[in-house]
């Protein structure tokens, strides 16, 4: 369990960064990190040779997907546009933790799918490949929503979507 | 040597810093030469360092203690197995292995009555309370649907208690199978983690009203009774001085509509 408490531990933060991006909400996402890191406790021995990144990524994923699944099958959506407000604990100015949400709440309304490549690809540093293999979707796929994701992260950023244009004038 | 044409996938990998030098240079020379593409490529990059700046705080919180690794291994290696070795030693007991089991009233009902329903709380304790996944099918956030569902399989209006006052949060509940038919589990925690299930069942004919008993099994202890009918019974690892007046207070709140 030593060589496991040193590979592991440094790499919650990542995964708490991603759990929190994709479920937007600080409680939901840590529970989802706590079961993960329990699950890569019992199934240390289990996993195979290769990156133990990767392999918690998977875990992590596949735990986040059965819970957007729940969710729908239970027809309520995530509170997306209010949950998160107050989850931002940045130093940073006033005017860039408004931009930082703004980017976060746009990226809150891309699907899933598309939202989760995002978040591996462009934040987490993961291959195409890796990326491909820890959603077990082909590389092709990976691109195709990568490709996705970022036009329309960028036609809200363009303002193009109702609802948060008066918001970000108002900032200038 | 021709130039391999450009695709999609090159304007992203340009901006992901995934491409080979040599093969980042043709792509660099391209969007030169197209200001669209050159547009759009600026758009994903900027993109791509807003969301990193954006999340970046996350992953310099301090890891809150329900995330420290240390405990979760620690937890691990005690939990679970108190809780089996105790259900292993039920099934013991269950089978008249051992003579002499310090709480006679659990099990010389065989599988009827009170001792039956104490012993089906007890399994779904040892099964669900140390699942860290998925412990409740329906969570406490939908209540008045997990409420609806166990009264219509029940055929008897359940009554979910509160046992806030007694420091304890519902987490939810599910319906168990038992050999006499459906119960309903409702499982509930405080703030050390510790967990309750409580389990309600109709009773056969014989054991419509029973007084409240103690029950246990290595660490996991318990009240059940039988009211009108319903069978309840309150299990967890505590002592039980701490567990009755919890089993008191569900059966104040629990009693028919």
């Amino acid at each position: 369990m030593k060589d496991m408490l040193v590979q592991v531990e440094p790499l919650i933060p990542s995964l708490r960064r991603y759990a929190r991006a994709l479920m937007r909400d600080r409680t939901t996402a840590d529970d989802l990190v706590q079961d993960c890191l329990e699950r890569a406790v019992s199934r240390w021995h289990q996993r195979r040779d290769g990156s133990v990144r990767a392999w918690l990524f998977t875990i992590l994923h596949n735990l986040a997907v059965t819970q957007f699944r729940q969710a729908a099958t239970r027809g309520r959506h995530m509170p997306i546009d209010d949950a998160g407000e107050r989850e931002l604990a940045s130093a940073a100015a006033q005017e860039h933790r408004l931009i930082y949400q703004d980017v976060l709440n746009k990226l809150a309304r891309l699907p899933e799918e598309q939202r989760a490549v995002l978040l591996l690809v462009a934040v987490e540093d993961f291959s195409y490949a890796d990326a491909a293999k820890l959603l077990d979707v082909p590389v092709g796929t990976v691109m195709s929503r990568l490709s996705r994701a970022r036009e329309r992260l960028q036609q809200e950023m363009e303002g193009t979507a109702p609802g948060n244009v008066v918001e970000l004038r108002s900032m200038k | 040597m021709s130039q391999r044409p450009i695709t999609e996938d090159d304007l992203h990998a340009f901006v992901d810093q995934a491409l080979a030098p040599e093969r980042r240079g043709e792509i660099a020379s391209y969007l030169k030469d197209h200001p669209d593409a050159a547009g759009r490529v600026a758009a994903f990059a900027s993109q791509r360092e807003q969301l990193r700046s954006a999340l970046a705080s996350i992953a310099d919180e301090p890891v809150p203690a329900e995330l420290n690794l240390s405990h979760i291994i620690e937890g691990r290696k005690r939990r679970p197995t108190r809780a089996w070795m105790a259900i292993a030693a039920m099934l013991l007991v269950g089978i008249g292995g051992f003579g002499g089991w310090t709480v006679r009233s659990l099990l010389q009902g065989g599988s009827n009555g009170l001792s039956a329903l104490a012993q089906e709380a007890a399994y779904s304790y040892g099964v669900y309370a140390p699942d860290r996944v998925r412990p409740v099918e329906i969570r406490a956030s939908d209540s008045a649907e997990l409420t609806q569902w166990v009264s219509s399989r029940l055929k008897r209006a359940v009554k979910v208690p509160d046992l806030s006052t007694s420091g304890y949060r519902l987490m939810g509940g599910r319906l168990v199978a038992t050999s006499h038919g459906p119960a309903a589990m409702f499982m509930y925690d405080d703030d050390q983690g510790d967990r309750l299930v409580m389990l309600t069942r109709p009773m056969s004919s014989g054991s419509q009203d029973e007084p409240m008993m103690p029950h246990a099994a290595g660490d996991i202890a318990g009240f059940a009774w039988a009211d009108r009918g319903m069978g309840y019974t309150l299990v967890g690892q505590l002592p039980g001085d701490t567990l009755k007046p919890i089993a008191n207070e569900i059966r104040k709140q629990a009693g028919p509509i």
